[in-house]
């Protein structure tokens, strides 16, 4: 299965490698290399690479590379999920994952990927056998029996995920008011999915720590009125080089619950030079090497909306560009789950204790476009 | 970008950078290029140092900077020495961190390994399974060939641990072996053999790995663990999921009938059902008919159903794969919303997933239509993602949505990334040959776009316009003559190129602007690309041949710039034309065709998916995402046309009537044990949990983890796994060997010759560490004569056994009579065998463990268990009677005592051999008495028997206390009948009639016979 690892940063560098079986050479890194070049940009470097005598299957996460080499068929979801996984643990170990992170606790690292596999299959995957095996380099834990259940809705796709610190061998019993809301579900393995199929309920006994218990999502004939509008003025002219931008963000049934970090990016076209803006809120760049507008907003004030205006300068000459821009949002919404879904009870089973119950509901915007 | 370029570019960070110029040097020559640096030699002797020193903390910070080298990729071999001494380490970081040195080194460092190899044994002992199972881990990575037996010794002992942890870890080091040595293939396969047999889901992913790699070809060892495997699936870890699911899809293959109609077979194709004619229809409604469906089929089905819900996105692919593979068409369906949930997920779980989605949606467009908007592209989707989105829509375009997705794809045309613009113009003009409604709409459109003014997309629409026209001639002058004008704008190459073919191939239709064109072309000749040159004397070529008149000139005069060309292509290209087009003396018989083969019809080009060849690799492969065969792909076979025998997956029959021949070989271990264990109640205890561990497979991974502790008794019965596959001899090489013994030469063995040496060089690594480890020697000898004195209480077991094995065998009628029946005091109570007391006393372990298992029997065995007892008649010799599996505690009423005036009976049938005759079937009778006073003379009265019929009474019992009940036993020969017995029950005053009626079930016998005798008998019986 997976032979070796490397591991790139965006420079090219190879800061890390693990081998399960016989040493492979880091030259047979060359071949990623090449593709990266190629690709230009590090989204487009594909994660599937035949060299002559390995496969490279490669997943691009914290501005790295994780790098698997394979010799055999594999199913190549196999390898690409457990290098997620991979990123997955080092975040819960060490908080973030990126370079001077895992270069800090190499030992850490390499232990834990020797404990992930053996011969180039899983072994232990899961964070919490993993933690009883080796220590994470910081030893933060509160001994208090808490549950807490964080609904993040994104348009119409959420994730329960869980953070359970209960002591024993916890059964708990979560249950929905609404969970014909839920259209296509995956879970946990915890959960037992024969009591979901009958009663819509979850049954589980949980790992400790945070674990994500639940993705949903609601099928899109309740679809979810969209909770902010963007109204857009952006107009370039062909002969002159000031092209004329505005946009204002609103809010939209919301609930009466404030829309917060807001942002606003927009990849603007070559032809723009640089912008003259004015954010009625908030504060705005513009990186005239990338093109790209970024406006960080913040609070959306119902009654007086954010805008921002101004003046493009374009590149003398040029002709317009042929399609305008798409406008990128982020927001939250705290203490509302757009998709509607209420959590109805938490119920504990097999230990005598009573514990920390809490729930925390939460909309963000996954990848809100709009084209103007 | 080396990472040598990189090392200089740090060159100014002072002190690192001579680690990070070593650092690439010995990426060059890995070896070599150490001592050229002073400084890491200095480094490392302090390293030395460190390791040498007696304080723990020293030896961990110098593990644990080792350990950075390595991770590092710089070499650190030349510390081997100094980090092997320290593998025995007490303390458990600096241990890890050995070990994790020594799996990269070792291979380099060979004889220097086999130091550390005596302490991976003793922790191979060790009673914590964690820690035998990382000793096996790291004995097993280790890939020195000498190592070899070791490891196989190792393993064999590790596939039957307690703990299914280090089972596991077995499984996967079967693999390690393998690949080190292949020749052991045989020997491993018997392990793979055995632990595919094991009930822990913890053990079924890392066997079934083992299977795929060493022998894939086996898929006879399957047949008995598949329902196990089908039923065990939904618990096994997530990556176990994965390879076990593709394991049996391809058995599937091999062993079903495929539940495909002939009219949507894999290569369907909606024409290949609208064309199919009625003798087809026929056919396939034979077929349609005559099908039913395996049960191990729809097992298979249905248990990986709920994966589809799994959070692993591998597990949900190969679930997919598998419904694809081999469910029913109809049923394919379910998988589409999985799939499309995993498009959000991440960009390179995407990436695969729409390969996937890609391949099926040529086949089946339905199933993903109504998730058509899960496939629009975003703009922040890389380019890859993006272009693969389009391939699916355009797959599941069809006459319904083509106007939506036409809009969709306005937008794309747009885009800004302009790669995905012109790929989206090629779809458009797919689009455009695929459904024929929109083709007019769609070339209108791409005429629109030859106005835009980005020139690739102008270029791109040419090419696709170029194809489409092709398709349809006739009627498209206007959009001829509207191209013929963009020569005067467009400089994309290929763009230009398609222009002239398309005005020479059209030459006739456009008669007063193909000249034309060719005279603004032979001007800018010189200038132009190779590709548009060569169309130019093309069009050249043709124009000559339909319009000579106007046009000989030009033709020459481009006929003579293409002589002098550089390019030695056009220059041949310019020979051949002139050559064919113009007459002269030289000229041969083809230039009569010269129109004919210029102006021929050509065929136009198909426009189709990449991914249309593609379903010939099973999905969610490597392979299927590389569309080449990538190394070690297993293909999936086609369906068979009759299905091999079903009846191979039958499990229960077999294997249970192995288990209770009181003969077999599998209770020899029995007896052995007592000598070892420490207590007879503790071996009881590990006997039972290992028992029904291997029956029932339930909750068993935590009472084994429980039975760590003690470690002797705990291998001891896990010995008992192994027990019924394997010979009584070679169970005792197993456990000499366990003791690392020189007495296994005593022993004689089918392979006698290969356990000696291994006994050999297990002897000699054992000299070897003793010379470095005092006290590995004293435990060595201890363990020897403990192993000698075992041999010699094996072999007298195997006698007193042998002896043993006669008895039931026989099953003489005295042994029997000297068995007082002690009548049962309740009839709930479980019945012990009717044996010798003698041979009672010898199996006294057997029988306990034989009863413990009974209680945990389920309800389930019984059918199987009826199944295996034959009728009294059939009893003859060479069938040896075995114990019942189960016996079932019910009891019938024979009298009530409402109507026995007081006086109950119950009777219940014990399944045993009827101690009054050997035709009789035992009946227990239990007598009570529920009135308050005695009741005095109880006996059976008058008989009403059948004819042929017979009946063993009861002895009159004398009295009966008030309250008190009795148990009394009797025999009855219903003469293979389910007749009734009838008689009457009588005390002092009263005579009750009763009547016994035996269910079928209660005539059979169990016996034990092997398959060869069944059928033997089953013929004897047919044709009697």
């Amino acid at each position: 299965m997976i032979h070796s690892l490397f591991l790139i940063n965006s420079s090219g560098d190879i800061f890390l490698e693990k081998h399960w079986k016989s040493v492979v050479s880091r030259s047979v890194c060359d071949y990623f290399f090449e593709a990266q070049e190629r690709a230009t940009e590090a989204e487009n470097v594909p994660p599937v690479i035949p060299t002559p005598h390995h496969y490279l299957l490669s997943v691009y996460r914290h501005k790295i590379f994780f790098v698997a080499v394979i010799q055999t068929e594999v199913p190549p979801l196999f390898v690409i999920e457990f290098l997620h996984r991979v990123v997955d643990t080092f975040q819960d170990y060490f908080g973030v994952c990126s370079e001077p992170v895992i270069k800090d606790n190499v030992v850490v690292v390499y232990e834990v990927l020797e404990e992930m596999l053996d011969n180039g299959f899983p072994l232990a995957t899961e964070s919490n056998i993993l933690k009883e095996l080796i220590k994470p380099p910081t030893i933060l834990r509160t001994v208090v029996n808490t549950i807490t259940g964080s609904t993040i809705t994104a348009e119409i796709q959420g994730v329960i995920d869980a953070c359970v610190k209960l002591t024993g061998m916890p059964d708990l019993t979560l249950s929905f008011m609404n969970p014909r809301l839920l259209d296509d579900v995956s879970f946990h393995p915890c959960v037992r999915f024969k009591r979901w199929e009958s009663e819509r309920i979850l049954s589980f006994i949980p790992p400790d720590g945070n674990f994500r218990l639940l993705s949903y999502h609601v099928s899109a004939q309740n679809l979810v009125a969209i909770p902010v509008y963007v109204k857009h003025n952006i107009s370039f002219r062909d002969s002159s080089s000031l092209g004329r931008f505005e946009i204002t963000v609103g809010p939209k049934q919301t609930m009466g619950k404030t829309i917060e970090g807001v942002i606003v990016t927009s990849q603007m076209p070559k032809g723009v030079l640089n912008m003259s803006l004015t954010p009625s809120q908030g504060t705005h760049t513009f990186d005239p090497v990338t093109k790209m507008l970024s406006w960080d907003v913040g609070k959306i004030n119902p009654q007086k909306l954010p805008s921002l205006k101004g003046t493009m300068s374009l590149q003398a000459g040029a002709s317009k560009p042929d399609e305008n821009p798409t406008i990128n949002l982020q927001f939250k919404i705290q203490q509302l789950a757009i998709s509607g879904l209420k959590v109805n009870r938490l119920d504990m089973y097999g230990e005598k204790y009573k514990p920390f119950k809490g729930i925390k509901y939460m909309t963000k915007a996954g990848k809100f476009q709009v084209r103007t | 970008m080396s990472s040598n370029s990189f090392a200089y570019s740090e060159q100014s960070g002072g002190g690192e950078a001579t680690e990070l110029g070593q650092e690439a040097t010995s990426t060059i020559s890995p070896s070599g290029a150490f001592g050229l640096f002073s400084s890491d030699l200095k480094k490392n002797e302090d390293l030395k140092q460190m390791l040498e020193s007696n304080k723990d903390s020293a030896k961990l910070d110098a593990m644990k900077r080792i350990v950075g080298m390595i991770a590092k990729g710089k070499n650190a071999s030349e510390l081997f020495p100094a980090v092997v001494k320290n593998v025995a380490s007490k303390n458990i970081e600096i241990k890890k961190l050995v070990y994790v040195y020594l799996v990269r080194y070792a291979e380099e460092q060979q004889d220097l390994a086999l130091l550390s190899i005596s302490t991976f044994q003793r922790a191979l002992k060790d009673p914590n399974q964690l820690i035998r199972a990382s000793a096996l881990r790291v004995l097993s990575s280790i890939r020195v060939p000498i190592i070899v037996p070791i490891m196989m010794l190792a393993i064999k002992e590790a596939s039957a641990d307690l703990s299914p942890y280090v089972r596991k870890n077995a499984a996967h080091a079967i693999q390690k072996l393998y690949s080190l040595d292949p020749e052991q293939k045989e020997m491993l396969i018997e392990v793979i053999e055995k632990l595919l047999k094991d009930k822990s889901t913890l053990v079924a992913g890392s066997v079934v790995m083992a299977f795929e790699e060493v022998c894939p070809d086996r898929i006879d060892l399957i047949h008995k663990n598949y329902r196990k495997l089908c039923n065990l699936l939904v618990d096994v870890e997530e990556w176990g999921q994965v390879v076990i699911i593709h394991m049996l899809t391809r058995y599937a293959r091999t062993q079903f009938v495929s539940p495909w109609k002939e009219e949507d077979g894999l290569e369907d194709d909606e024409k290949n059902f609208y064309d199919s004619d009625d003798d087809q229809k026929e056919k396939t409604d034979k077929r349609k008919k005559s099908y039913t469906m395996d049960p191990d089929h729809r097992l298979l089905i249905r248990n990986t159903k709920p994966l589809l819900q799994s959070r692993n996105a591998a597990v949900v692919m190969a679930v997919a794969q598998l419904y694809w593979h081999i469910s029913p068409k109809s049923e394919v369906g379910i998988i589409s919303k999985s799939l499309v949930r995993l498009l959000r997920s991440n960009r390179e779980v995407q990436y695969i997933v729409l390969q996937n989605i890609a391949t099926m949606s040529i086949q089946r467009k339905g199933m993903f239509e109504p998730y058509l908007k899960s496939f629009y592209v975003r703009s922040t989707d890389p380019t890859m993602i993006k272009t693969l989105k389009l391939e699916i829509l355009t797959n599941l375009a069809n006459e319904a949505n083509i106007s939506t997705l036409l809009r969709e794809f306005q937008t794309y045309v747009k885009s800004q990334d302009k790669e995905f613009a012109a790929a989206t113009i090629q779809t458009i003009g797919r689009c455009a040959t695929n459904i024929s409604e929109v083709t007019d709409t769609c070339l209108n459109g791409l005429v629109c776009l030859l106005s835009n003014r980005d020139e690739i997309v102008v270029a791109e629409s040419v090419v696709v316009i170029k194809k489409l026209l092709q398709m349809q001639p006739a009627q498209h002058g206007e959009i001829i003559k509207h191209m013929a004008k963009l020569l005067d704008s467009i400089t994309v190459p290929v763009a230009r190129a398609s222009i002239l073919w398309l005005i020479g191939e059209n030459c006739e239709r456009v008669p007063k602007i193909a000249p034309d064109v060719l005279r603004k072309m032979a001007k800018g000749f010189t200038s132009e690309d190779d590709l548009v040159k060569l169309q130019i004397l093309n069009l050249g070529a043709k124009l000559y041949l339909t319009n000579s008149k106007q046009t000989k000139l030009l033709t020459q005069y481009i006929l003579n710039l293409g002589k002098y060309d550089q390019n030695y292509d056009i220059r041949d290209r310019t020979r051949f034309i002139r050559q064919l087009i113009v007459p002269n003396e030289k000229s041969g018989a083809l230039s009569k065709y010269a129109k004919k083969i210029f102006l021929a019809q050509k065929p136009a080009p198909l426009l189709e998916s990449p991914f249309k060849d593609r379903d010939h690799f099973q999905l969610g492969t490597l392979s299927h995402t590389l569309n080449t065969k990538a190394t070690g792909y297993l293909e999936l076979s086609n369906w068979p046309e009759v299905a091999p025998d079903p009846s191979v997956r039958n499990v229960e029959v077999i294997e249970l009537a192995k288990e209770w021949t009181p003969a077999g070989k599998a209770k020899k271990e029995n007896p052995a044990k007592k000598f070892y264990s420490e207590s007879e109640e503790e071996e009881d205890s590990s006997d039972s949990s290992s028992d029904s561990d291997s029956e029932s497979g339930s909750a068993s991974g935590e009472q084994e983890e429980e039975g760590d502790s003690s470690d002797d008794s705990s291998e001891d019965s896990s010995s008992e796994h192994k027990s019924d596959s394997e010979s009584a001899s070679e169970v005792g090489n197993k456990r000499t060997a366990k003791r690392n013994s020189k007495s296994k030469r005593k022993r004689d063995s089918e392979d006698g010759e290969n356990e000696n040496e291994k006994s050999k060089t297990s002897d000699s690594s054992n000299a070897d560490s003793s010379s470095i480890e005092d006290s590995s020697s004293d435990s060595e000898s201890e363990s020897e004569s403990e192993s000698e004195s075992e041999s010699r209480k094996v072999t007298k077991e195997k006698e007193n056994k042998t002896k043993q094995n006669i008895n039931p065998l026989t099953k003489d009628v005295s042994l029997l009579d000297l068995d007082d029946f002690n009548p049962v005091s309740t009839p709930v109570a479980l019945p012990t065998p009717a044996l010798s007391p003698s041979l009672i006393a010898d199996l006294e372990g057997l029988n306990l463990s034989t009863t413990s298992s009974v209680i945990t029997k389920e309800v389930r065995l019984k059918s199987s268990e009826e199944k295996s007892r034959k009728t009294f008649k059939d009893y003859n010799p060479h069938i040896m009677v075995s114990t019942p599996v189960f016996v079932p505690v019910k009891t019938h009423v024979l009298l009530h005592r409402m109507s026995g005036k007081g006086l109950a009976a119950h009777y219940f049938f014990p399944r045993q051999p009827c101690i009054f005759g050997d035709k009789m079937v035992s009946v227990q009778i239990t007598l009570n008495n529920t009135t308050d006073r005695k009741i005095e003379n109880i006996h059976v009265g008058g008989k009403r028997l059948p004819v042929g019929m017979q009946m063993h009474v009861f002895n009159t019992i004398e009295s009966l206390e008030p309250e008190g009940s009795i148990t009394v036993s009797m025999g009855i020969d219903f003469c293979d009948s389910t007749q009734t017995a009838s008689f009457q029950l009588c005390t002092k005053d009263d005579c009750f009639n009763v009547n016994i009626q035996p269910p079928v079930g209660e005539l059979l016998l169990p016996v034990a016979m092997s398959e060869k005798d069944f059928k033997k008998e089953q013929v004897i019986k047919k044709n009697a």
